[in-house]
């Protein structure tokens, strides 16, 4: 696993650069530059298969789905630049015992930025390999506390048709909801993510800040996330409102279990013609497949 | 100035002939030198299945436009466009088999048996086979005029399966293959007179009991 950490920042340090850097720009540099100077080398304990190669930054920030800017795939690089990311902030609300609103810095700065290569599979059946910058989401949910009856968390997506032209074609019901039970929000894999490739997140990839689950399909990381609900209640997620029949609320990668109208056994790696075989969990069985034990997974697709 | 004749044969044909080939060999320039994005066989898909659904359309609005127009020389386009559309199609189901399926012939069968939008694509391309394969003026004379029209009928049932397949594919954007589905019924409208007037009986016919009153 590539876990690199970025380790502590002395605020000496730091306090000279606020005055004329992007305070974003200098913690994710700051993440790089630490990762790398101390860096064990890639090779080794992360379930990888031999043609998990890095998929291409211009293929990473240029193909995505974000149907708040259109649901071509090309369509959020050329829509997304004008999304003001620069004040942001994050309403922390439900069972938690730090509710309130937070800016965007005081909410992430806490945390190191750490570098995590992950598969990131679509539902549509195409992955990439993404090098993501963020932190586990663990550490955020520890920090805000949440309450015994807190048994699952929501994400919610900006709603800003102004800004987000694709909100004005009622293509998906808005705003964008995600959600996780406890547990698979607790998990060391999932990460809270503001960078990729070492830079700042590009607004079409979830600027500025974006939740990845790298055992799910690619449609439960909620981007461009405004508020974080803590709930008893499982979340009504968007894709399992349009459709309900094809779109669950666990929607982990499994080979086995295919969606109504394709097999997911298969994926195509984007830029290369021909599939491979689709992982259980992505690949990530061995860390997460005890999230599920007695579960039917043909059920709680 | 030129005749109709000569429109149709010097500048509109070709223009037909430069973009049937010219989509397959831009497909294939762009494939051996990453020019199709970052997903290219998606783009290859995208846009042999566009095509030959845009070409069927095409192929069917030859004769409400040459009634209309009362331009008889525009029937002249007719197989042109039908076979782009065919071959556009071919290559399509082509990228799918290949790139898709790796050639294996029993993923084939269990997805097009278990994934209607499959099989209303592998339909379509059945049956554009077999009008293809008759499209050529020595079957229309072995076929005879009236069973080989029957026979190339079939456009209408293969048009709508294009329609179809590319509406149960799309997740959730339906607007585009809307459009197109719109297309084909507004092409089939334009005919509706026409075939009312070809049902009518030129005199009643008393034996008919289908027109018999109730």
């Amino acid at each position: 696993m590539i876990i690199r950490r970025g380790g502590e920042i002395p605020s000496s340090e730091i306090t000279p650069y606020q005055h004329y850097l992007d305070r974003r720009a200098f913690m994710l540099a700051a993440g790089a530059a630490a990762l790398g100077a101390v860096l064990p080398p890639r090779l080794g304990a992360w379930p990888r298969r031999s043609d998990d190669k890095l998929t291409p930054y211009k293929d990473v920030i240029g193909y995505n789905n974000y149907y708040e800017f259109g649901t071509d795939k090309a369509s959020p690089a050329k829509l997304a630049g004008g999304l003001k990311t620069d004040p942001w902030t994050i309403e922390v609300a439900g069972a938690v015992k730090r509710p309130g609103t937070y800016s965007y810095d005081d909410l992430v700065r806490p945390h190191p930025a750490e570098e995590r290569v992950y598969r990131h599979r679509c539902v549509e059946g195409w992955s990439m390999v993404v090098p993501w910058m963020g932190f586990p989401l663990g550490d955020l949910i520890r920090r805000l506390e949440p309450s015994s009856q807190a048994k699952y968390v929501e994400f919610t997506t900006l709603n800003d048709p102004a800004q987000m032209p694709g909100q004005r074609s009622n293509v998906l019901p808005w705003p964008y909801v995600e959600g996780l039970r406890m547990d698979e929000a607790l998990h060391p894999l999932t990460l809270m993510v503001m960078g990729v490739y070492g830079k700042p997140l590009p607004n079409q990839n979830g600027a500025p800040l974006r939740l990845i689950v790298p055992w799910k399909y690619g449609f439960k990381g909620g981007k461009a996330i405004v508020r974080i609900r803590f709930t008893d209640t499982q979340p009504r997620t968007t894709w399992n409102i349009a459709i309900p029949r094809e779109y669950g609320f666990y929607a982990n990668v499994n080979p086995q279990v295919a969606h109504p109208r394709w097999s997911q056994a298969r994926e195509r790696r984007i830029g290369e013609f021909f599939k491979q075989d689709t992982l259980m969990f992505n690949g990530y069985a061995d860390q997460v497949a005890s999230l599920y034990a007695g579960m039917n997974l043909r059920i709680n697709y | 100035m030129l005749s109709r004749g000569q429109i149709i044969r010097w500048v509109v044909k070709p223009v037909i002939w430069m973009v049937g080939l010219g989509i397959p060999a831009w497909l294939t320039w762009g494939a051996f030198h990453d020019g199709l994005g970052s997903d290219p066989v998606e783009t290859i898909q995208r846009w042999t299945g566009k095509g030959a659904l845009i070409g069927l359309l095409l192929t069917l609005s030859i004769t409400p436009l040459r009634r209309r127009t009362g331009w008889n020389d525009l029937i002249r386009l007719r197989r042109l466009l039908g076979l782009f559309a065919f071959f556009l199609a071919t290559l399509h189901l082509l990228s799918y088999v290949v790139f898709d399926q790796s050639l294996s012939l029993v993923e084939i069968q269990k997805d097009v048996l278990e994934h209607p939008w499959v099989f209303a694509g592998l339909s379509t391309w059945l049956l554009l086979l077999p009008l293809a394969l008759t499209s050529t003026k020595g079957s229309i004379r072995r076929l005879g005029g009236g069973r080989w029209q029957r026979l190339h009928r079939l456009i209408y049932l293969a048009a709508a399966g294009g329609v179809l397949h590319f509406l149960w594919l799309v997740k959730k954007d339906t607007g585009t293959p809307a459009l197109f589905g719109a297309a084909l019924v507004l092409l089939l409208v334009a005919r509706l007179p026409r075939w009312k007037a070809a049902r009518a009986p030129r005199s009643p016919d008393p034996l008919d009991s289908t027109r018999a009153p109730h």
